[in-house]
């Protein structure tokens, strides 16, 4: 058995699936890790599951009796010899109840410590944590009753956000444009958040019309070094779900961009952050004043663009900083190189408003582009299982500007054939041929805007 | 409240986009129920374990010092395979064993009749001990799993030649 990062881990358990799964898979290889993936039964005959040293079963398709399961996949990690457990992205990742049961049961668990999840994953404590930092926040508070929530909103100022306390990610946020809204759409957020994420708590933040989203990506070594690796703009989402992102963030004043990181750093060591992570900010289009959001204590679906521009591995560092090792680099060696794109390529069907498309793919290929990079668990007779996101693949394009790094990506989709289940290709190639985006600097409501534009375009 | 097509569909959509397999929305004088797939599943309630755990290389089980748990029933019924023998798969990732204890005899062996409410193994989830029910009538003619070795969801377990 190999002895990898700081000598204290060998084989990694990856409680994740998908493209993810096969990422951290390609990391534990490149250092000599041996890799055991557990799946739910669907995933089985995945690539994920043939492609690491031993796949293992935990449970059936949906989540809750497989992937969502502490239980069982530290159970599964110690069947099977496992000293880490790497989660991935979405799942279990930011799960303090599987940090703890990991720790408890002497395993390492690849991210922060259970209690720095718990701050970060309560985003009305986090909020409060960025102010004693010193970061801006968005004028707001949380809100117990409804007339308490119509004095918040009358003294912020419509419209405003009523988010979910335990949310984030997106997930958990509601648009409000005026009282009489509010009184409805309080009752039914506190209801939707305790239903999904078990707390009812909600807060009313100031909304910004026309707002971009920065996110600076911070690492953190058991040895009290913080480094930022740059930020990352992905304000081209659909209800709050990125679409497209890409690094560094166009259009930025570099007295800016160096504002954000610093407090991006600054707010990690705020909170005794370890191992990577990402600080989110919305930025006023306006007059590039930037607000704290919240902290993703997890590897992000877009670390892709980052590891572009930096020539960074981002997962193999989140092992290392894991097994103890100190950061390899300072942070007068970060450098960027170029300009990185990502888009996510889903099996949704953009003509019949995005619904999910799941099947088996009878043919899927993406050509082979110089300075593309294709992050997929998809092959020819893969099954898109109805159980999770429709995420098929990521495609990267990494240029010497940002142009050259959008030709890639409109050159790669393209040439992209996928055959058996819907996909949002065609949209993703009018996105980025738009001139809207390949002037810089969408906000967060361009695509919802421009999309009867663009299916128009697709029809 | 009332409620039109609209407001059904945003459901359904919001539903739909999110993780979520069941919701429950009450507010006055309105309660919408709405369950993922329309099957008998309901809201999971994940094996607690609420002590510390454990070797992690778990030899022997330990049911004395365990949480013993209702009978995990089997998720489907038992496969019946082409030679009209049936196999009896694990209903849960775990731990393995034969026994209640270590000392103890197997609960079942080659030859033993079962009927479908005999317990035939114990599947431990950390410090959880789940009894598993043959979920058939008829005899064990095979034992597909070594001993206190992880078993996975959906890995044979037994053979059962049917009764009748």
């Amino acid at each position: 058995m190999t002895t990898g990062p700081g000598g204290t881990i060998s084989r990694v358990l990856i409680a994740n699936r998908g493209e993810i799964a096969l990422r951290i898979v390609r990391a534990c290889r490149e250092l000599g890790l041996e890799s055991v993936v557990c799946c739910s039964d669907v995933d089985r005959d995945g690539l994920a599951a043939r492609s690491a040293d031993r796949a293992v079963c935990i449970g059936p398709g949906p989540a809750t009796q497989s992937y969502l399961r502490e239980d069982l996949v530290v159970q599964a990690a110690l069947g099977t010899g496992c000293d880490a457990i790497h989660p991935g992205y979405g799942f279990l990742s930011e799960s303090p109840r599987l940090a703890v049961l990991a720790d408890d049961n002497g395993l390492v668990f690849v991210g922060p410590a259970a209690n720095v999840m718990e701050l970060a994953g309560d985003k009305l404590q986090a909020r409060a944590e960025a102010a004693r930092a010193g970061l801006p926040v968005l004028p707001g508070s949380g809100v117990q009753s409804a007339p308490e929530a119509r004095e918040v909103a009358d003294r912020i100022g419509y419209p405003v956000l009523v988010k979910a306390a335990g949310g984030g990610g997106g997930r958990g946020i509601k648009l409000v444009h005026d009282a009489e809204e509010l009184s409805v759409l309080l009752g039914l957020a506190r209801s939707e958040a305790g239903a999904a994420f078990g707390d009812e708590r909600v807060y009313i933040e100031r909304y910004i019309a026309a707002a971009r989203h920065i996110e600076v990506q911070i690492a953190a070594d058991e040895h009290g070094s913080f480094i930022h690796l740059g930020e990352r703009d992905c304000s081209v989402q659909r209800r709050y779900q990125k679409v497209v992102e890409e690094a560094p963030a166009p259009s930025l004043a570099q007295a800016t961009r160096d504002e954000l990181r610093a407090a991006a750093v600054q707010f990690a060591e705020a909170i005794g952050y370890r191992n990577l992570g990402t600080v989110e900010f919305v930025l006023d289009a306006a007059n590039q004043d930037f607000y704290f959001l919240e902290m993703n204590c997890r590897i992000q679906v877009e670390h892709p663009v980052t590891e572009a521009v930096t020539g960074c591995d981002l997962v193999a560092e989140q092992l290392r900083i894991a097994g103890g090792d100190a950061l390899r680099v300072s942070q007068s060696q970060v450098r960027l190189a170029g300009h990185a794109v990502e888009c996510r390529l889903t099996a949704e069907d953009a003509r019949n408003g995005f619904a999910p498309s799941p099947g088996r793919i009878s043919h899927f290929s993406i050509p082979a582009v110089p300075g593309l990079r294709v992050d997929t668990h998809c092959e020819d007779g893969a099954v898109v299982p109805p159980y999770y996101d429709s995420l098929l693949a990521k495609l990267i394009g990494h240029g010497p500007d940002r142009a050259a790094a959008i030709e890639i990506l409109v050159e790669a989709l393209e040439g992209t054939s996928i055959q058996g289940v819907s996909t949002n290709r065609d949209l993703l190639c009018r996105v980025l041929a738009h001139p809207d985006f390949a002037a810089g600097a969408v906000t967060t409501g361009w695509l919802e805007d421009a999309l009867p534009e663009l299916q128009k375009a697709v029809a | 409240m009332a409620l039109s097509d609209e407001d059904v569909r945003e459901i359904l959509r919001i539903i739909d986009e999110s993780e979520l397999d069941e919701l429950r929305i009450e507010t006055e004088g309105f309660s919408l129920h709405v369950r993922r797939g329309g099957g008998a599943e309901t809201m999971p309630s994940p094996a607690a374990p609420s002590m510390p755990v454990a070797p992690s290389t778990p030899a022997e089980p330990s049911p004395s010092t365990a949480q013993v748990s209702a009978p995990a029933s089997p998720a489907t019924p038992p496969p019946d395979d082409h030679d009209g023998k049936v196999t009896i798969e694990s209903p849960m990732l775990g731990t393995f064993y034969r026994a209640e204890g270590p000392n103890q005899d197997p609960f079942v062996e080659i030859g033993t009749r079962v009927e479908p409410d005999t317990t035939v193994c114990i599947i431990e989830v950390m410090k959880m001990m789940n009894s598993v029910p043959a979920g058939v009538a008829g005899t064990i003619v095979e034992i597909c799993h070594e001993n206190a070795k992880l078993v996975e969801y959906g890995e044979p377990i037994f053979r059962v030649e049917p009764a009748g």
